[in-house]
């Protein structure tokens, strides 16, 4: 806004100019306003307005949290999807982290881009896809690797998917799907680093070690973050890899083993709708809570 | 480590060898994770139940197996598999053009003017992107049932229309790569706001309006439990929910299956035809994601 000339005419000028440009503002942002509204907003409101009230609309303070947490069900489902989810954020802070840091190392340019781009082809096998291709992999009869399924000790698919497999199970299927993209994103902050403060830890002695420990990780951190928070949102929804696993394994992996599995038996199966929207919310509190903690703290959203 | 710059010079080379080792098997290790399962699926779809199981599991069947494959895959339930890819991507391309025609111009209205709740609705967006939403499914779906709306595309069409994230990551772009001081120019020269943007902003958003276009097509592709909540009936699901229900179908994972079955093979040719859409657009979208997935967030 340096542009102004005569202070006089000006003023008005810009008054008129911010009335203009503030119904232009709106109208850009209506519709999206609906949508937010029509399916942020409602959804929302919808799940917590069932959450307390019963089949008859009648208000039940909590009765149905705790209907539902003390379904038999609950505890398991909420046991599984913490487990899954300290071993999906854990390696894919650890890995992805390490595997940046090597790729933005390497001398050649142009292996570092291949490897980037072959280790994102996964990411197009998103959703079913994944689950099918590694129901494949856990196969020891047709798998690539079935004698390193062997040297594991595993000989059948009911032994590789035995329930206490499982959370390692779909943090392989999550990482082989999310990890390239993650990769990219990180190693794109990498390249923002500025130079001269690469060079200056360079000058001090710090080795490679050094430099990714005290100068890289730590300007990473704002990213690292978003991508835990991304992850455990995601994470906290487990339900595609579950449910096919569970057609495929007749039984052996049940049809309630997440949340989110729970909530739709709940809602389609057991037609208490108001059960399946408490754990909604729950589910819902959690992951927003979560996120805003992380939010808090890292001043990720700064922005404006 | 810490005091590797005490080192006599002469023992750097050995180190330095040791840990370019290190690091490449390291980054091969990965690639084989990351690459084989794929390898493996298109060469699966190439072989007939039997080979599958005992040929090399990184050996071409034949051509002729694969036609096989593809022939049982068709028949089943009638050309099944091409109804859903059908349907996937209806819902996938007027899902994304409506994404675009909304999320753009509100990214672009929340970075670059001012008006009354305009803060209110970025903490908004921010916290609605934040939320998972596949808790919203049920919720969700009791609303589209108060309208009516269930079993139709628009059941799923409008909420994947829905993107915040897109909204953030074109608020994020114009904030931060297009000076304001542009559109103030194309004002005093009487453009009106409507001309500012279409004529000076969308022109200069050209890799944000390919990065959540690209986004949304790969998250409404590849969308399982919205669609099989709202769309049950097998003529409706998209590639995803079809797949899955294909997997049902294949003995040796479900031995209950009767006599419509399919086999491995058809299955893993299945799940290749359902995410090639994706694969082609990836490899469009590769010169934007592997160098640029943060040009809209940072400066070069």
């Amino acid at each position: 806004m340096t542009l102004s000339h005569s202070p006089a005419g000006s003023a008005t000028r810009r008054r008129r100019g911010a009335s203009r440009q503030s119904r232009a503002g709106m109208a850009f942002v209506a519709a999206y306003v609906v949508l937010l509204i029509a399916f942020g907003v409602l959804p929302t409101a919808y799940a917590i307005y069932f959450a307390f009230t019963d089949a008859g609309g009648r208000v039940t303070g909590f009765a149905n949290f705790v209907t539902t947490a003390q379904d038999f069900r609950f505890m398991d489902a909420v046991g599984h999807v913490a487990t899954y989810l300290a071993f999906w954020l854990l390696s894919l802070v650890v890995f992805v982290v390490a595997l940046a840091l090597l790729l933005h190392r390497l001398a050649s340019g142009s292996a570092s881009k291949a490897l980037r781009f072959l280790y994102y082809i996964p990411g197009a096998l998103a959703g079913a896809a994944s689950v099918l291709v590694w129901l494949f992999m856990l196969d020891p009869t047709v798998s690539p690797v079935s004698s390193l399924l062997g040297a594991l000790g595993f000989h059948t698919f009911g032994e590789v998917i035995a329930p206490g497999n499982l959370p390692l199970l779909f943090t392989i299927i999550a990482f082989w799907t999310g990890a390239g993209g993650w990769i990219v994103v990180m190693y794109g902050a990498l390249n923002n680093i500025p130079t001269d403060v690469m060079e200056a830890a360079r000058i001090d002695g710090a080795g490679a070690w050094q430099t990714a420990w005290h100068v890289q990780i730590p300007m990473l951190r704002k990213w690292i973050v978003y991508m835990v928070i991304l992850a455990f949102a995601g994470g906290a929804q487990l339900f595609v890899e579950p449910q096919l696993l569970s057609l495929a394994s007749v039984g052996v992996a049940g049809r309630d083993y997440s949340l989110n599995q729970l909530t739709y038996d709940f809602a389609f199966q057991m037609n208490n709708i108001n059960g399946a929207a408490a754990v909604s919310v729950e589910l819902l509190v959690v992951s927003v809570s979560a996120a805003a903690v992380f939010v808090a703290r890292s001043g990720f959203f700064d922005a404006d | 480590m810490s005091r590797s710059h005490h080192q006599p010079p002469h023992r750097r080379p050995v180190r330095r060898l040791a840990s370019r080792l290190l690091t490449g098997s390291v980054l091969a290790g990965f690639l084989a994770f990351f690459v084989l399962p794929v390898l493996w699926l298109v060469l699966a779809a190439t072989k007939t139940d039997q080979q599958l199981v005992h040929d090399n599991p990184l050996s071409f069947g034949s051509f002729h197996a694969l036609k096989t494959n593809w022939d049982a895959l068709t028949a089943f339930q009638d050309n099944a598999v091409m109804q859903w890819l059908g349907n996937s991507a209806l819902y996938a391309v007027i899902s994304l053009v409506i994404t675009l025609g909304i999320a753009i111009p509100a990214g672009y209205a929340l970075a670059m003017t001012e008006f009354r709740g305009r803060h209110t609705l970025l903490v908004a967006t921010l916290v609605v992107m934040l939320m998972p939403n596949a808790t919203l499914v049920v919720p969700l779906f009791l609303e589209i049932n108060a309208v009516h709306l269930i079993g139709t595309m628009w059941s799923i069409i409008l909420p994947y229309s829905f993107y915040p994230f897109g909204v953030y990551l074109t608020y994020i772009y114009f904030t931060t790569a297009v000076p304001k001081y542009l559109l103030a120019a194309a004002r005093m020269d009487g453009c009106s706001e409507f001309c500012v943007f279409w004529h000076i902003a969308l022109p200069l958003a050209t890799p944000v309006i390919a990065l959540v276009g690209f986004f949304s097509f790969v998250a409404n592709w590849t969308n399982y439990f919205l669609p099989y909540v709202m769309l049950p009936e097998s003529s409706q699901m998209p590639i995803q929910v079809g797949v899955g229900s294909l997997l049902s179908n294949v003995p040796s994972f479900n031995p209950a299956v009767g006599t419509l079955a399919i086999e491995r093979p058809q299955l893993a040719l299945a799940t290749l035809v359902a995410v090639t859409p994706v694969l082609i657009v990836f490899l469009f979208a590769q010169r934007f994601l592997v160098s640029g997935m943060l040009a809209g967030g940072t400066k070069e």
